[in-house]
């Protein structure tokens, strides 16, 4: 082990470029869903964060799974992501600590103008899953491990159906803006969280068909901070420092208030660490 | 600073490191190789490297740099560093490849016509050099090239961090990702107009007497 290590450090040397220091105090990474990122969220919140701690946020934007993953290996110090099941088990096992819920918007299903399975007129979120299944109307899901991919899974196993092998259900393994233009493209339906339809999928042809206050279509997003017991090298004092800063009164106003005077409702709301749905 | 700029100077610094870097090794390799008659073995192994698949060499340095890793103590994951080596390897093969297949094409022929007129082997190496300087801009154009259109392993290991180290490919991913198609394609012409200079740079070099 030692030889590769000396070996890497020559390379280094070679390009002229510092190691740089083990213990990186005034960096704070943040491994998160791309949702909060690419809506321009952080971007909105983080700068003040950076003048009053005197820390640089970096930000891996990632779908939920990868961020875990990531933050799994000690590789990050704090994660805002979007999936209860799997934030509890990163809990569980230990890697997780200071969880808290952050924001909460919903999630929606988009589709074409036309309609073919009636979701619209669904009673549920279940129930319109089951209308596409019967319809065999085209559906995006991502296929990846995101949190949205998570709540979509959820839903087809709550209508009691499975939809894999079925000729009309299409994974496109990307992230929801590329999987927004697919189902565009392809005059299919999908799961999406409100942040990113309207900012891309506003740009597609598809439609929000069923966008109601349904608590089966709630999108939580959480922050946990990554375990210092397990991985000694984090950030743990930073972490703490942006958890407090974002349950912190007037940035959670903040939140709630980003793009709300463009959309005419809230990208996310507020929670204060009130979970909705319970994580454990 | 204008924070396209900013990027594409990241990007020009990242694939010029990593171009140099993977240079040293595989040039005099790839000399070496070449003036040494075929090589099947090598050959093979170096045509082989030429389609190493960048995500799994991205997967490789992410394993071999993240914090629970052999090299985590380093610190390097997520780092402009860790993205010039990874790159360095995938245009290493590229580079000793191409100089390797191109030197051994004219070695016996120069040396024949170096020593026929009282010139020493070393003289004949140098003369080969000079000789296969076209050869050698091919090498390292197809290695820049290689590197600055890349965007598996960059992403992998570099992360795509605002300030830190984003690219223009990991940009241009961003961008369509967000939604933003223009913004995007601006950054592609922007991609491709930088390889063009290079490549003319490197050209323009290959022709001087």
């Amino acid at each position: 082990m030692r030889k590769p290590l000396v070996a890497v450090s020559a390379l280094l040397l070679f390009l002229g470029l510092q190691v740089p220091a083990a213990a990186k105090s005034h960096l704070l990474r943040l491994a998160t869903t791309t949702s909060v990122n690419d809506s321009g969220l952080l971007d909105f919140i983080l700068p003040q964060f950076e003048k009053e701690s005197g820390l640089k946020v970096e930000v891996v934007a990632v779908g939920t799974g990868q961020a875990l993953a990531i933050a799994g290996r000690g590789d990050a110090d704090a994660v805002l992501v979007h999936a209860p099941d799997l934030e509890a088990r990163f809990l569980a096992e230990g890697k997780g600590v200071d969880h808290t819920c952050i924001a909460k918007n919903n999630f929606l299903i988009v589709g074409p103008e036309s309609d073919p399975a009636d979701v619209k007129n669904a009673a549920d979120a279940v129930d319109a899953f089951r209308r596409i299944f019967q319809k065999g109307a085209l559906f995006v899901s991502r296929g990846d491990n995101s949190g949205t991919y998570h709540k979509e899974r959820a839903l087809w196993k709550k209508a009691g159906l499975v939809p894999d092998g079925q000729p009309w259900y299409l994974e496109s393994g990307s992230g929801m803006g590329a999987t927004l233009t697919l189902a565009s493209e392809k005059d299919a339906y999908t799961l999406t969280d409100l942040g990113t339809f309207l900012f891309v999928g506003s740009k597609t042809r598809l439609k929000p068909l069923f966008d109601r206050d349904d608590p089966l279509l709630l999108n939580q997003y959480s922050f946990m901070a990554v375990n210092p017991e397990k991985f000694p090298w984090v950030n743990a004092e930073g972490a703490r420092a942006l958890r407090s800063y974002l349950l912190r009164k007037d940035v959670q106003a903040k939140i709630g208030a980003y793009m709300k005077d463009r959309f005419g409702r809230s990208l996310f709301e507020p929670l204060a660490g009130r979970c909705i749905i319970p994580v454990k | 600073m204008n924070e396209t700029l900013e990027i594409t100077l990241r990007s020009l610094w990242v694939s010029g490191a990593a171009t140099l870097l993977a240079a040293a090794f595989g040039l005099p390799l790839g000399l070496w190789l070449g003036t040494r008659g075929r090589s099947h073995l090598a050959a093979t192994f170096l045509y082989a490297g030429m389609g190493l698949p960048p995500v799994v060499v991205g997967l490789f340095f992410y394993f071999l740099f993240s914090r629970s890793g052999p090299l985590g103590a380093l610190g390097l994951l997520y780092s402009l560093p860790a993205v010039i080596i990874a790159e360095s390897v995938l245009a290493f093969p590229l580079i000793a490849g191409f100089t390797m297949a191109g030197v051994a094409s004219r070695f016996e022929e120069v040396r024949k016509l170096v020593r026929s007129l009282g010139g020493s082997e070393a003289q004949a190496l140098l003369v080969l050099l000079t000789e296969s300087r076209k050869v050698i801009v091919a090498a390292l154009a197809a290695g820049f090239g290689a590197v600055i259109s890349e965007v598996g392993a960059v992403t992998i290991v570099g992360g795509d961090i605002r300030h830190a180290t984003r690219v223009l490919t990991t940009a241009v991913v961003l961008e369509t990702r967000k939604g933003d198609l223009e913004l995007a394609a601006t950054l592609g012409v922007i991609l491709l107009g930088v390889t063009l200079v290079v490549s003319g740079v490197l050209v323009a070099f290959g022709e001087r007497r």
